[in-house]
């Protein structure tokens, strides 16, 4: 007995000092967690922190520049085509999201009853959301196309409802519509699944108990469908503003800001000022200008609509 | 590194020794240092045996000197940008054949390529004014790139449209232009010429609209310049023209033309040559048959420069700072300008990018198909993006923001007057002309 007792203070400092280490726990939890915040830090964080950086500087490709405060923001500010850019993402931003939505939402609760090749129509759907982003751009590209539009030559020369080809593109308000179009197109999937898998969630009960109270269609849908779908609603809602918001590819490989610089997306106007136009700062702050539009949507989105009076009805707080 | 005379000696008698040569090797005379090795930066290919041609031309200097060489081909978008990033991390490529204004940018991280710009211009005849202009720094003698190509712009049009529209030769002046436009439209043959934001085709047009009626973004002081009343009669002129024009073309991209040319929409655009020969090397039967059709001519002259204009799209070499190899790379780019290499890669580009030295004008190419003739003059009718100030990073801008196509396009979608249009070009030119 009073050797093991003995031993026992003797095998203790025998222990060395990394396996005492790692049995400390706030240790073992910082090196766990170091490579995740590693890659935040270099992949996020830093990128994040140098566009802020650049977009108080006078950087060109080419040349570092030097801090030069707000100045670009207040020649952004005076810029007609910045300016412009806002009033479209806001409208590009707004306008694609009601639409992928509604018939998003529509879509999801066609899906949910009960047809036939339920599980194939459901794979079809997400094609638009398969197909790279600047591939479904370079079909709507020659959908749009003033000589080779598809829906001109089915206007024009087959049906001859219309003697001449659609100009799309060739004006700013068609062009607008036209790209919004194709992101609601391709948007609808998302939304459409996200919302299916919804309401595949909501339990048959419900409205079997709705049905004994006598509510009609229109009476289920508006106070057990919407309310149960909320939560979901208001993630897929934030989702969708977000990808919208930042959207590139449609407009750029259709029209390139196009025409005269009336489409432009703030995503978009930052690109074409930040490379191919050389004035890195002025790209930098147009891209750091959207970030309190974001930050707004997502907040919006996130805590408004999860809000339990939207869920459960006004009386209900 | 620095590279003793004795080190050269060595090597280049050992090199000399080893292949037997009863005359002195280029790696010799030219003093290529020991062991060099280069890496050179260029853009992608356009047509086919741009590449090949390039890569065969470089193995054979390999065998002349042995230095080896790995050629990067960079993506017409991303080339600029690397080209940025070499310049400023003073790493990566020795040689960068980067786009025309690029050397000018990063001018004094460039080694001086004087003693090789003039030799070889004693050799061929002369560099060609624009070329001397895209080689030499601002208002100095020394040469800082050597441009090796340029790819030029000259209108593209139906022949036998054309004589329907009652014109036996292609017209050259803007009254003589206008007029065709008119009757090819009335034929059902219209004209179309980039007006989105094409920043090869739209630059193009729109470039030869206001030089050829006298107007110009900047002064030779690079003072901007474009709200004048020149550039409002070229707007005005744009405007009618426009009319005639098939619909649409305010959308227009880089590809749309020769979509339309290709499909027989229209009967007369700009473009470089590759169009010529993509629609007559078509395995189409009916595309083929409108190859046969087709013919080049310079744009009208107007009153502005007193010559045609074109815009070229130039390719320009330079040898940066950084290397260690400058013996090495000023050799590589006097080796691929040679008559052995370039007129192999002239000729197997099909006159793609033209000559900026005038005795290349003789090649074999040129009397190849008399149709492609007009492309062997591109260097004297170009003119340079920034024409009359210098080139300059503002200039790449102006450029690149399409501030001169969208002074065009706004006139023509009715959205602006000329006047309120060039006034608002000179508020964004000046934006990037501040110093």
């Amino acid at each position: 007995m009073t050797i093991a007792a003995e031993a026992r203070p003797t095998t203790q400092p025998t222990q060395s000092w990394l396996v005492r280490l790692f049995d400390y726990k706030p240790f073992l939890v910082f090196i766990c967690l170091l490579p995740a915040i590693g890659l935040l830090l270099v992949f996020l964080s830093y990128p994040l922190g140098l566009g802020v950086w650049l977009a108080f500087t006078d950087t060109r490709i080419g040349r570092s520049g030097i801090f030069i405060g707000f100045e670009n923001f207040e020649s952004l500010w005076h810029d007609p085509v910045f300016i412009t850019s806002v009033w479209n993402t806001l409208l590009y931003t707004s306008v694609a999201t009601v639409g992928k939505f509604g018939l998003g939402l529509w879509l999801a609760l066609l899906l949910n009853n009960n047809l036939p090749f339920k599980s194939l129509l459901r794979a079809l759907i997400l094609v638009p959301w398969i197909v790279p982003t600047v591939l479904s751009a370079i079909a709507f590209w020659w959908i749009y196309d003033p000589q080779f539009s598809i829906i001109s030559y089915v206007l024009v020369d087959v049906l001859g409802w219309r003697d001449t080809y659609i100009d799309f593109l060739g004006s700013p308000w068609p062009a607008r519509w036209s790209l919004i179009a194709a992101n609601v197109w391709r948007g609808i999937p998302f939304v459409a699944i996200s919302l299916l898998a919804g309401l595949q969630t909501i339990s048959p009960a419900l409205y079997e108990a709705a049905m004994l109270d006598g509510a009609n269609a229109w009476q289920r849908f508006r106070h057990v469908t919407l309310p149960m779908l909320m939560p979901i609603l208001a993630i897929v809602l934030t989702f969708s503003v977000l990808f919208t918001f930042t959207d590139f590819q449609l407009v750029y490989a259709i029209t390139r800001g196009g025409p005269i610089n009336s489409t432009h997306l703030m995503a978009t106007l930052a690109f074409q000022r930040g490379i191919p136009g050389g004035q890195l700062g002025e790209g930098a702050a147009i891209a750091v200008a959207m970030i309190p539009f974001l930050v707004m949507a997502t907040l919006f989105s996130y805590f408004a609509l999860a809000r339990r009076k939207w869920q459960q009805g006004e009386d209900n707080d | 590194m620095s590279i003793s005379r004795r080190d050269v000696l060595i090597g280049g008698a050992g090199l000399a020794a080893g292949a037997s040569l009863p005359v002195p090797s280029i790696a010799q005379t030219a003093n290529i240092e020991k062991g060099a090795t280069l890496r050179v930066l260029r853009p992608t290919k356009f047509v086919d045996p741009d590449q090949t041609i390039f890569n065969e031309n470089t193995e054979a200097f390999t065998k002349a000197t042995g230095v080896q060489v790995r050629v990067d081909y960079a993506s017409w978008e991303d080339l600029r940008p690397q080209t940025a990033v070499t310049a400023n991390t003073g790493a990566g490529p020795d040689v960068v054949v980067g786009w025309a204004d690029d050397p000018h940018i990063f001018a004094d991280k460039l080694i001086d390529l004087t003693a090789v710009a003039e030799d070889l211009g004693k050799k061929y005849g002369g560099w060609y004014p624009v070329a001397e202009k895209y080689g030499k720094k601002d208002k100095t003698n020394t040469w800082i790139s050597i441009p090796m190509g340029g790819s030029g712009g000259p209108a593209v049009y139906r022949e036998s449209w054309v004589k329907e529209a009652g014109f036996d030769k292609f017209p050259t002046d803007h009254a003589g232009f206008l007029d065709l436009c008119r009757k090819l439209k009335a034929k059902g043959h219209p004209a179309g010429f980039a007006l989105g934001n094409a920043v090869g085709d739209g630059n193009s047009f729109c470039n030869w609209l206001v030089w050829s009626h006298g107007g110009y973004m900047v002064d030779e002081n690079n003072k901007v310049a474009i709200n004048s009343k020149e550039t409002i009669e070229a707007l005005k002129y744009a405007k009618a023209l426009y009319e005639t024009f098939i619909p649409g073309t305010l959308s227009w991209l880089d590809i749309s033309n020769n979509k339309a040319l290709t499909a027989g929409e229209i009967g007369l655009t700009q473009n470089g040559v590759s169009l010529y020969f993509s629609i007559k090397n078509s395995k189409d039967e009916k595309t083929a048959e409108i190859g046969k059709d087709l013919n080049h001519a310079p744009m009208p002259i107007g009153a502005g420069v007193g010559r045609p204009t074109e815009t070229a799209l130039v390719i320009n070499a330079m040898v940066f700072k950084h290397t260690k190899f400058p013996n090495a790379a000023k050799e590589y780019l006097r080796f691929m300008m040679e008559k052995e290499q370039y007129d192999k890669w002239l000729t197997g580009c099909f006159g793609y990018w033209t000559q900026p030295l005038k005795g290349y004008a003789q090649s074999k190419v040129w009397e190849s198909d008399p149709k492609i003739l007009v492309y062997r003059d591109t260097w004297e009718r170009a003119l340079w993006s920034g024409y009359k100030g210098a080139i300059t990073e503002a200039a790449g801008t102006v450029n690149a923001e399409y501030v001169m196509v969208q002074m065009v396009a706004s006139v023509c979608a009715g959205q602006a007057t000329p006047e309120q249009a060039a006034a608002e070009a000179e508020r964004r030119a000046k934006r990037y002309y501040r110093t």
